[in-house]
């Protein structure tokens, strides 16, 4: 697979495998099931193969593919990726088979149109977190819709018809209203330019008056916002997620979500610096409001599906507070973030899904001292719920712990107020954790369940593993992703400094070279050879330090990470040998 | 020489007019036929369906004859003109007849009301659709007007036993008339306030400073008759009553057929008559037209339970839509917005008639499933059928990778060009508004449990309909520009060559 094309098969490997799966007889369930699995499967490894030829250290873009769509409207088909999409794309990827695996045994009817949907809303995700047109970006948008409506429609819970069709309206009245947005940029970028085009690294150098900036800006927002979901959008998020079958909402939480807060960070912000400052204290409040609301909303809920949505919208408004920080702590702290919530969040609907299928039910009030019956599934959950509450040594911290310096710095009240969510999420989530697995087993019929079986050990796994890696050695991601971020920052801070990156920026994919103009544009960029990505910052990237303030402070979370790491396992093995 | 009284009648004016005289020729034959046939039962719709295809050939080859022609070829002392506009105008109309012609075979063996005249009405009604589309002179215009309108009252009420079929024909008929003769009436004003028929003639002079008020008069007189015809609002309360009334067929016919004619006839008097033949209060009225038909149209359409009545709410909606690209051109006079117009018109016919055509092959012996909830749990018994249709509504919703994505984008891209965001936005929230009651029907396609057994006799025809309208949705939707760019097979090419055309 060559350079230029590895990012087309990303996308479009699980979409040829979809359609393929149509012309297997329905019968043949089974065969569905494994053949979705291999194709999600050969999915993650052409992301890894993506990643392995991606170069460290580069800002720009990479592995760039490039041909005119359609050439009489400028519309390219463009696919690029960098350090912040890459982990998103393989977040995506990674999910999606422990998604399929999740679905094994709970999805017995319509298993290959379900499949079919899971391999399409896949297609459409990594299509939107690739795309560098605005046009093509807008068509994945658009396509995930479709899927994700029919998965929480026909598989998902008893009111799952409401929730699919609010699910669809909120993220429409967004999009569409993006699109005019996008239309109007386009018209601005001609007039300037003479030009038409989608190419997202030319419109960046749009040169658009205040009002203009504040309007485009209020559509961009407004999509992504729902979509993240940002207070107080986020009222089609819980319905969603509860009526969702496991798989929808895993996909949802993981992934689906980091759509809203990938589109701050690579449109909204980068395009409207001028509106995006200052709307900064509006969105400070609102992801405030959104992280204490979401944690306080959660404490009460009696369905664990439901609390666990909440923790969504809990999470997420930390994303959305380290973007609007403006700063480079801010933002890499929001893009790990992102990951991190995909992978914890994703487990504990993981894991709320599989006692689903056993007793049917998800009432807090019907379970409790689940540590006796099933020890193996109690230690996982507790192990997942001490990640997402951000415990020191597990990946929840790094993103918080940096999203709380930066918004520290962008505004003090404001990381205040949300360090009060990071007390309040360990108290809905422990105080779950205990009424949930802990205390006397009163129900008998929870004593019968069987425990965690192989498959699920297998999905968990990966989920694990990467957990704890992340907690311990976040460095190696924080490095790869923040010569990218540092360029989206200075795009996104009006200044002087956005014409010189956003040169590097077009050359790195001959954008400057004029797109939409023929084959040749595309030609170019497909034979770049691999050190064409022009890196913005020296491999050795020594900016890492501007992550964390001073040097001593990684000193410090290492202590504290240790130490809290020694005081909640002797937590959880108390909690346990109780 | 030519001149108006007397034209020459020649060759090269007979063969301009060919498509239109395929038709009516067609329908003079079928009718012909049916007359000597007596009480036998013929295959119709076979007798029938070579016309539309000769005509679709002859419009195809003469498009691509006359792309370059500067000169445009007229014929009858330039009352009618033949250019890409029109030709364009016309596949789209001959690919709808064709389509209806099939459906209808399908359709009235179902409904044993299979007789020859019905399709003889069909074609002539089409006939009247080239000649209304491709008129520059009041009366031959009027003349295509009628010819296409009377085949469809009478289509209308073709079930003469089925009491709402009788009511929408009667209901079509009264106000069709009363519309036409408005429109008769605003002809005659034009002419005695400037002195001629010609379109251009009469509304270029009639607006100058100075010139009648009898010109403004029938200028607004004409207006009601195309709005009339396009179903915009207030102009469109016939519309559920007859699309709900008429037979199935018949319904698909007008979505598609009556409406592409209807537009384009509009959309050349608007080029024809040039800016200083539509006053800029003219252009207010138009925007507030596209306001209010995409509003009412879309409002309307979501609490309704019938599937043929949503869909006549549906296509008043999506005449707002293309009511937005002839308000922008009416006040700027940017073509751009009529291209999109024409892309918009081939796209929306292909979704109704594919939406229409599954509607038709699930109906039973004598007897449809119009209720939405009818189409309860038809995704999982019939599902490529289902498919399809979901397909067609997610097009009506405006959602990629389809046509009626395509044609809207391009819409609201030569609006906004023009400055006009307002008007861009309302129409996208409408459109938000319009996926509700599109993916109601998706809800009883796939999350309702069936409710009746799935017996219908498959039919390889409609089956053909149905899946050439969602091959057409799918290439307009991710390839408009067709598979190899710069080639010919351009659409959006052709329709901005089409408008260019226009003179």
């Amino acid at each position: 697979m060559t350079q230029s094309t590895i990012l087309s098969l990303v996308v479009f490997l699980p979409l040829l495998a979809g359609l393929a799966l149509l012309l297997v007889p329905r019968q043949r369930v089974v065969f569905c099931r494994w053949w979705t699995l291999a194709a999600m499967t050969a999915g993650l490894v052409a992301s890894g193969a993506a990643l392995s030829m991606m170069q460290k250290g580069a800002a720009g873009m990479q592995l760039v593919h490039r041909v005119p769509w359609i050439p009489s409207m400028g519309i390219d088909y463009f696919l690029g990726v960098d350090g912040i999409s890459i982990y998103l794309v393989l977040l995506t990827s990674l999910l999606g088979p422990i998604v399929v695996l999740s679905a094994w045994r709970s999805i017995g009817e319509k298993v290959r149109e379900f499949h079919f949907l899971l391999l399409l809303l896949q297609a459409g995700i990594l299509g939107a977190f690739l795309s560098l047109d605005l046009f093509l970006f807008y068509m994945f948008w658009e396509l995930m819709l479709i899927p994700m409506y029919l998965l929480i429609g026909v598989w998902g819970g008893p009111r799952r018809v409401y929730a699919a069709i609010k699910f669809v309206l909120y993220t429409i009245v967004g999009s569409l209203l993006m699109l005019v947005a996008i239309l109007y940029l386009y018209f601005a970028h001609h007039a300037q330019t003479g030009m038409y085009t989608f190419d997202l690294l030319r419109l960046y150098g749009t040169e658009l008056t205040g009002p203009q900036q504040v309007w485009l800006f209020a559509a961009f927002a407004l999509a992504f916002a729902i979509k993240a979901p940002v207070f107080p959008l986020h009222t089609w998020l819980p319905d969603a997620h509860v009526e969702a079958p496991t798989a929808g909402s895993v996909v949802l939480a993981g992934v689906l979500l980091k759509l809203g807060t990938y589109g701050f960070l690579r449109f909204a912000l980068p395009l409207f610096p001028s509106a995006a400052h200052a709307a900064q204290p509006l969105f400070l409040v609102l992801a405030v409001i959104g992280i204490v609301y979401g944690a306080l909303v959660a404490m009460v809920q009696t369905d664990i599906k439901k609390l666990v949505a909440y923790s969504s919208v809990s999470h997420l408004g930390y994303c959305v507070l380290g973007l609007f920080a403006f700063n480079i702590s801010g933002f890499s702290g929001s893009l790990f973030q992102m990951i991190s919530h995909g992978l914890s969040t994703g487990a504990l609907f993981l894991l709320v899904g599989m006692i689903y299928d056993r007793r049917h039910t998800r009432e807090i009030a019907d379970f409790g001292g689940l540590a006796q019956a099933v020890p193996w599934f109690a230690a996982t959950f507790v192990f997942v719920t001490l990640s997402s509450i951000g415990l020191p040594g597990l990946n929840g911290f790094v993103g918080e712990f940096l999203v709380l310096v930066g918004a520290f710095g962008a505004n003090r009240i404001a990381a205040a107020a949300a360090t009060t969510g990071v007390v309040l999420g360990a108290v809905y989530m422990l105080w779950l954790v205990k009424r949930f697995l802990f205390g006397p087993l009163v129900h008998e019929e929870n004593r019968m369940m069987s425990d965690l079986n192989g498959r699920e050990v297998l999905l968990l796994l990966p989920i694990l593993l990467f957990i704890v890696y992340l907690g311990v050695h976040p460095g190696p991601f924080l490095r790869r992703m923040e010569p990218s971020l540092h360029a989206t920052l200075t795009l996104s801070t009006p200044g002087p400094g956005r014409v010189e990156t956003l040169r590097m920026l077009q050359l790195s994919t001959g954008s400057l070279r004029g797109s939409g103009t023929g084959w040749k544009a595309g030609a170019e960029g497909a034979t770049a050879p691999r050190g064409a990505s022009v890196p913005l910052l020296p491999a050795t990237a020594p900016e890492f330090t501007a992550v964390v303030p001073a040097p001593g402070v990684m000193d410090q979370v290492l202590t504290v990470t240790a130490s809290a790491f020694a005081v909640s396992a002797s937590a959880v093995g108390n909690g346990v040998a109780r | 020489m030519t001149s108006p009284l007397f034209p020459r009648i020649d060759a090269a004016a007979m063969a301009s007019l060919l498509p239109f005289l395929v038709f009516v020729v067609g329908g003079l034959l079928v009718l012909l036929v049916d007359a000597l046939a007596g009480k036998r039962r013929l295959p119709w719709a076979w007798i029938a369906a070579p016309v539309p295809v000769v005509a679709l050939l002859a419009a195809a080859v003469r498009l691509g004859a006359v792309s370059g022609l500067t000169p445009r070829p007229t014929a009858f002392g330039g009352q009618f003109v033949e250019d890409a506009f029109g030709l364009y105008v016309t596949v789209v109309i001959a690919l709808a007849t064709l389509s209806a012609v099939v459906l209808s075979d399908v359709f009235l063996r179902r409904m044993d009301r299979y007789r020859g005249d019905y399709f003889a009405l069909l074609l002539f009604s089409a006939g009247g659709m080239c000649l209304f589309s491709s008129s520059t002179e009041l009366l031959s215009l009027f003349l295509g007007l009628e010819l296409l309108s009377i085949p469809v009252y009478i289509l209308s009420g073709f079930f003469r036993r089925s009491l709402e079929s009788v009511e929408a024909a009667m209901k079509y008929f009264l106000l069709g008339a009363f519309s036409s003769a408005l429109f008769l009436l605003g002809g005659a004003l034009v002419y005695a306030g400037t002195g001629s028929t010609d379109l251009a003639v009469a509304l270029r002079g009639g607006f100058q400073p100075g010139a009648s008020g009898l010109v403004l008069a029938g200028g607004l007189l004409l207006l009601t008759g195309f709005l009339f015809k396009t179903a915009a609002v207030p102009f469109h309360m016939w519309t559920p009553d007859v699309y709900e009334g008429a037979p199935t067929a018949v319904t698909a016919f007008m979505a598609a057929a009556v409406k592409a004619a209807a537009f384009g006839a509009l959309a050349r008097a608007l080029v024809v008559a040039g800016p200083s033949g539509v006053p800029t209060a003219a252009a207010g009225f138009l925007w507030w037209v596209a306001v209010l038909t995409m509003t009412v149209g879309n409002l309307a359409a979501l609490g309704q339970q019938n599937i043929k009545r949503m869909l006549a709410y549906s296509s008043i909606a999506h005449a707002g839509y293309m009511m937005v690209g002839l308000a922008v051109f009416a006040a700027t006079g940017a073509r751009e917005l009529l291209a999109a117009v024409l892309f918009y018109l081939l796209g929306y016919a292909l979704m109704n008639l594919g939406a229409f055509a599954v509607v038709i092959l699930w109906g039973g012996e004598k007897e449809e499933h119009l209720e939405i909830s009818d189409l309860a749990g038809m995704g999982w018994k019939s599902p490529t059928a289902a498919v399809a249709l979901a397909l067609f509504m997610i097009s009506l919703a405006g959602i990629p990778p389809t046509g009626g994505f395509f044609g809207k984008y391009l819409l609201f891209r030569g609006a906004v060009t023009q400055g006009f965001v307002p008007l861009v936005v309302i129409a996208v929230l409408n459109s938000a508004v319009s996926v509700y009651y599109y993916f109601r029907v998706l809800v009883a396609l796939y999350m309702r449990p069936a409710t009746r057994p799935m017996e219908y006799a498959p039919s390889v025809a409609a089956g053909a309909v149905i899946a050439l309208c969602a091959l057409g949705v799918l290439v307009l939707g991710i390839l408009p520009d067709g598979l190899v760019p710069g080639m010919p097979s351009s659409l959006i090419g052709l329709v901005r060559e089409a408008v260019a055309a226009v003179r």
